[in-house]
Order: C-alpha cells, then structure tokens, then sequence
C-alpha cells in the first residue's frame, strides 16, 4: 500500500466514523433539537405547570376570539387540538389556518402562550395564480385564504 | 485532476475562466436582481417581502456549496499532497463565509416581518450558524501556525470534521420540526414555488456561483503570486 493510498483510507475510515457519532449524537437529543411539539405530542406527554415549551400546529378555522389585546384560538393537528390564550401582537401571517408557532406553559387543558410566531410554508405563488386555483376549485392547502 | 495540481498551469486556467466567469456573473446577477427585485409578482401571502428570498436562498445555497468545496479540496489537499488544493480551501473561506453571513443577515430581515422574531434557536437556523463559525474557525486556525504547513494541516482537518455539519443543514427541516419552511425547489416532487418566481431565483443563484469562481479565480492567483514573492524574498535574504 503506497502512503496516499493509506491517508486516502484513513481519511474514508475517519469520515465513516465521524458520520456514524454525528447520527448516533442527533437521534440522542432528538428531543432536545424539535422547535415544536405538535398538540397530539402534548397529549401523551407529562408537562409540569411551570415547564416551558413550544407548541405548533394550525390555527382552527372559526376559533379565535379576540377582545381587545386577549386572543383566544385552537391549535390543531387534525387529530388533537389545544386551547390557547395570548396576549399581545400577533405577527402579520397570523390568520386562520395559519400554521403557527407559540411557546408558553400548558396547564389545566390552556396553553398560556407568551410569544406566538407564524409559520410560513414552502409554497411561493403570485396572488392572481391563488385567485385561479380558487376559481378553479384546485386550492386545498389548508394554509392562507 | 492530476494535471491541474501544477501551480502554473492551475493559474493559467483561472486566469483564463476568471473574465469568462466575471462577465456571467455580472450579467446574471444584473438580471436576476432586476427580475426578482421589479419584475416579479409579489406572493399570495408574504407580499413583497418575498423579494428578499431572491438574495437569500441562493447565499444559503452558496454558503454550503463553498464549505463542500472547501471540504473536498481540503481532503484532496490531505491525501495527494497537491499544494493547489490547500491555496483553492484557502481561497473559499472567506467568500463562503460572506455568502453564509448574507444569508443569516438576510433570513433574519426576512424572519423578522414574517414569522413575528429576528431569531430562533431551530434546527436550520442553529446549524447555519455553526457553519459561519467553522468558516471563521477555519480561516483562524489557517493563520495560527507560524510553520505555515502545519497550519494548513490543521485547517484541512477541521474543514473535513465540519463536512459533517452540511447534510445535517440540508436535511434540518425534514429530520426535526423546525420554524423554518422545507426546501421549496431542491425536493423530491419537483420545485414548490411558481415559475415567475423560480425564473429569477435561479438567474442569482449561476450569479451568485459564477461571482464565486470569479473571485476564487482572483484569490488563487494572488495566493500563489504572494508564494513566489515569499519564496524570492528568501532567496535574496
């Protein structure tokens, strides 16, 4: 074996290992690398009271209740849903049928949002192909109106 | 390959590319902007804060087309000992590191209006931010040597260790929920995003790649213009 053969082996073998230790370290503290919990997360999970955390989810169509700077809405996953209470600004892409995310305490079946930031999707069109896809009846994203 | 590790014909080459690469990047990057910046719709949702992902998805591609750049030559420069390869990494880090400060500067003007914050510590945007200090990181440890080889050693291997840290940004958004949205063009089901807004992504996106081979075409050629000039100043010492 000529020397460059050996460095380019040692140099695979290195790289075969550092992989292997990055994907055994990232499927350990997959718990720690999600933003978000869905709400059927939540639902299986035991949560403390004071415990921070961060749900997502879509805003249920028909579910928030706005009075003055206190809001109220339902975050659902299609299977499980979450009351949420927050007070303050919502952010511009906040809609119903948003997806969203909100970080705060979950007590009593109330998720008592602190910050709630908006989603946004992958999907990039002008407004006049959304009017067309509407007209045509092939819109079925449930995000955005 | 082989053919190109010789330092003279290596910057004959770039020599060569570089106006090519100069004139295309220029004219790309002229339409690209004028394209996404004026003659594109604004987006059903996000109006015309959009325009700001013509600037800032192609620099995220660029930032991680640099480091895999930057990684291979570096384990070309490890295993064949060309010392072409060494001045190519070398020359990379900085622009990959412009490209990757770009793209969380601008990611961050776009969060801000969109998604309600400036930053968030998810997957995607903590993974760009390692990759900005492993370009940093590179070019100190590069410099940190006063036996210039060794240093080039040492950076070699972090550059290479770091590779590992590119899958994992491509990958964040689909491995981990994250605030940040999957990829829109490179998936499996073809690109997400309407072609009068794909039109001038992919303009920047060769702007962008060809402003890069401009400017490593210029830096390689400086890199070993300044080895020859050390190399003579020793001589006449």
């Amino acid at each position: 074996m000529k020397p460059k053969h050996q460095r380019l082996a040692l140099l695979g073998l290195g790289v075969l290992v550092l992989g292997a230790a990055a994907a055994l370290v990232l499927t350990a503290f997959e718990d720690n690398l999600v933003f978000f919990h869905s709400p059927t997360e939540l639902a299986t999970k035991e949560v403390s009271p004071q415990q921070r955390l961060r749900i997502g989810g879509l805003v249920q169509d028909g579910s928030l209740v706005k009075s003055g700077s206190d809001v109220r809405f339902v975050v659902t996953d299609g299977a499980h849903s979450i009351n949420v209470a927050y007070r303050g600004l919502l952010p511009d892409l906040f809609r119903e049928g948003q997806g969203i995310v909100a970080e705060g305490t979950f007590q009593n079946g109330t998720f008592t949002a602190r910050e709630v930031l908006a989603k946004h999707d992958e999907n990039y069109m002008p407004p006049e192909v959304v009017d067309a896809l509407k007209k045509s009846g092939e819109w079925q994203r449930s995000g955005g109106k | 390959m082989h053919r190109f590790a010789n330092p003279t014909r290596f910057v004959a080459l770039a020599r060569a590319v570089q106006p090519w690469a100069m004139t295309i990047a220029l004219a790309t990057l002229f339409a690209g902007l004028w394209f996404g910046l004026l003659a594109s719709p604004p987006d059903y949702q996000q109006g015309e804060t959009v325009r700001i992902m013509y600037v800032h998805v192609p620099a995220a591609w660029m930032a991680m087309f640099c480091y895999t750049g930057m990684a291979g030559a570096s384990a070309v420069a490890l295993v064949w000992k060309h010392a072409v390869a060494h001045v190519t990494a070398r020359a990379t880090a900085p622009i990959g590191a412009a490209f990757t400060f770009l793209a969380l500067v601008t990611g961050s003007l776009w969060g801000k209006p969109m998604w309600g914050t400036w930053w968030v510590w998810d997957a995607r945007l903590t993974s760009v931010l390692i990759l900005f200090f492993l370009y940093l990181g590179y070019m100190a440890l590069e410099n940190a040597f006063d036996d210039r080889a060794r240093g080039q050693r040492a950076a070699a291997i972090l550059a290479i260790v770091g590779a590992v840290n590119v899958p994992i940004i491509k990958f964040s958004v689909d491995w981990w929920n994250t605030l940040h949205q999957p990829a829109s063009v490179v998936r499996l089901d073809g690109p997400s995003i309407h072609p009068s807004m794909l039109t001038p992504l992919i303009l920047m996106a060769v702007g962008y790649t060809a402003f890069y081979i401009w400017v490593l075409c210029l830096r390689v050629r400086a890199d070993i213009n300044m080895s020859k000039v050390r190399a003579l100043k020793l001589r006449n010492a």
